[in-house]
């Protein structure tokens, strides 16, 4: 069961922050980030990926992005 | 959203942004803009809030054409890339606040960011100073961002919001050309135009716009930001932005040593004013003021080229602080900190702390 972190409305740091504040409760994840800007989805991707976890991004029907986090 | 590969924000790309942008920088300052001065984003919004006479300080009164083409070259490139996606509607009164009280710590600096990458990279000692406040202002909003600040989500807004910065820019254009500098005058039509100092160095147009552009574009794309940078390696040791910022000081710096345009120290700095204490203490300020308002002033005018209306809110703001930041005698000058400069300083400091605090969640 993955975590799901809202981050739509909200640009960086902060979906950055909130993604690492989860993996500092759960280090394993898995994690979903909802992004809706593409800044946010490269730096939540790239932190992601800096900690060892494997990303795979699917589009949402709303114009979000769902970023799946998870170790590989 | 397209979640397809992005060369510009890779690590190369950002370092190759930076490159660019130090010798664009350099480029402009060999071809009339002020020393250290090739891009500054709160001079030169100050110099265009001269040129519409929002303040009359005669010397610095320039409708310069590099702001446009940032905001422009940054809005083509999100129509191209369809990030072009308006939005606001997160705390806009206290973002304006924001980019009021930046532009006028900066002012007290004698420049944004931006500029200090470019003095340093003229060897301009004062800038230390300019960057260990940066430094502590942005370290202050990280601060903050540990304790849950954030100034609220935004929500998606009319297509034709997003044009409103773009549109104001575009009109901008259309004016410079419709009323052009006469060799000196003090003003032609609408505009006022500075016949000697800071705003009487300038490059040609086509190029300072050029420039603009490609700032605009590859900002765009590579997410550039020079508080961000700062911030990213505070908050949680992130380089990736850092990169960018090392890479542009790089280029100038070498650029600068390759053409003798490097004259380390004190003395002789252009545009700079010698009292230390306060190059620090404004650029705490400013960079607080940044930090939680999410951007630099450059990144400010890109994400308004995104149609970000929070961010076209800030640079307004931006370029009303500078208005008054010149009319109240808070700015300063080679000859030091303005008569008002050191209030205006604390206090700017004391509010965007208390926007801190209480926008966080442990606050109020």
């Amino acid at each position: 069961m993955s975590t799901t972190i809202d981050t739509r409305g909200l640009s960086c740091p902060q979906p950055v922050l909130m993604f690492l504040t989860a993996v500092k409760t759960d280090a394993q994840g898995p994690f979903s980030v909802l992004v809706d800007n593409d800044a946010s989805l490269e730096n939540v991707s790239r932190a992601a990926r800096n900690r060892g976890f494997a990303v795979t991004t699917t589009d949402e029907s709303d114009g979000a992005t769902r970023i799946d986090i998870s170790k590989s | 959203m397209k979640p397809g590969f992005n060369v510009f924000s890779t690590t190369t790309g950002i370092i190759a942004t930076g490159l660019v942008f130090g010798v664009l920088a350099v480029l402009l300052q060999q071809t009339g803009n002020p020393g250290n001065m090739g891009i500054c984003v709160v001079c030169f919004n100050r110099d265009i809030a001269g040129a519409l006479g929002l303040h009359r300080a005669a010397i610095v009164q320039y409708l310069r054409p590099e702001i446009m083409g940032m905001v422009l070259g940054a809005f083509g490139a999100a129509l191209a890339f369809g990030e072009f996606k308006p939005r606001g509607g997160s705390a806009p009164i206290t973002r304006f606040l924001l980019g009021g009280i930046a532009g006028i710590g900066a002012l007290v600096f004698l420049g944004c960011p931006w500029r200090v990458i470019l003095r340093l990279a003229g060897g301009d000692a004062f800038a230390l100073f300019g960057l260990a406040g940066l430094v502590c202002g942005v370290g202050i909003g990280t601060v903050f961002f540990r304790m849950g600040f954030s100034l609220g989500r935004s929500q998606v807004q009319s297509k034709i919001s997003g044009l409103v910065l773009p549109g104001i820019m575009l009109s901008f254009v259309a004016l410079y050309l419709l009323n052009p500098q006469v060799a000196g005058q003090p003003q032609n039509g609408v505009l006022f135009y500075s016949v000697k100092g800071p705003g009487a160095q300038h490059a040609p147009f086509i190029l300072s716009i050029g420039v603009g552009l490609i700032v605009g574009f590859l900002a765009q794309r590579s997410r550039f930001c020079t508080m961000g940078a700062l911030r990213d390696v505070l908050l949680f040791k992130q380089w990736h932005l850092a990169l960018g910022f090392m890479a542009m000081l790089c280029a100038a710096l070498l650029l600068n040593l390759y053409l003798g345009a490097f004259k380390p120290g004190f003395e002789n700095q252009p545009i700079a004013q010698p009292d230390n204490l306060w190059n620090f203490l404004g650029m705490v300020t400013a960079g607080l003021a940044f930090a939680l308002a999410g951007g630099c002033p450059g990144r400010q005018l890109f994400m308004a080229g995104e149609g970000d209306n929070d961010a076209a809110v800030f640079a307004v703001g931006l370029i009303v602080g500078t208005a008054l930041a010149h009319n109240f005698g808070l700015a300063s000058s080679p000859a030091g900190v303005g008569p008002h400069g050191m209030a205006a300083t604390l206090a700017g400091l004391g509010v965007c702390i208390c926007v801190g605090f209480f926008n966080c969640k442990r606050g109020a």
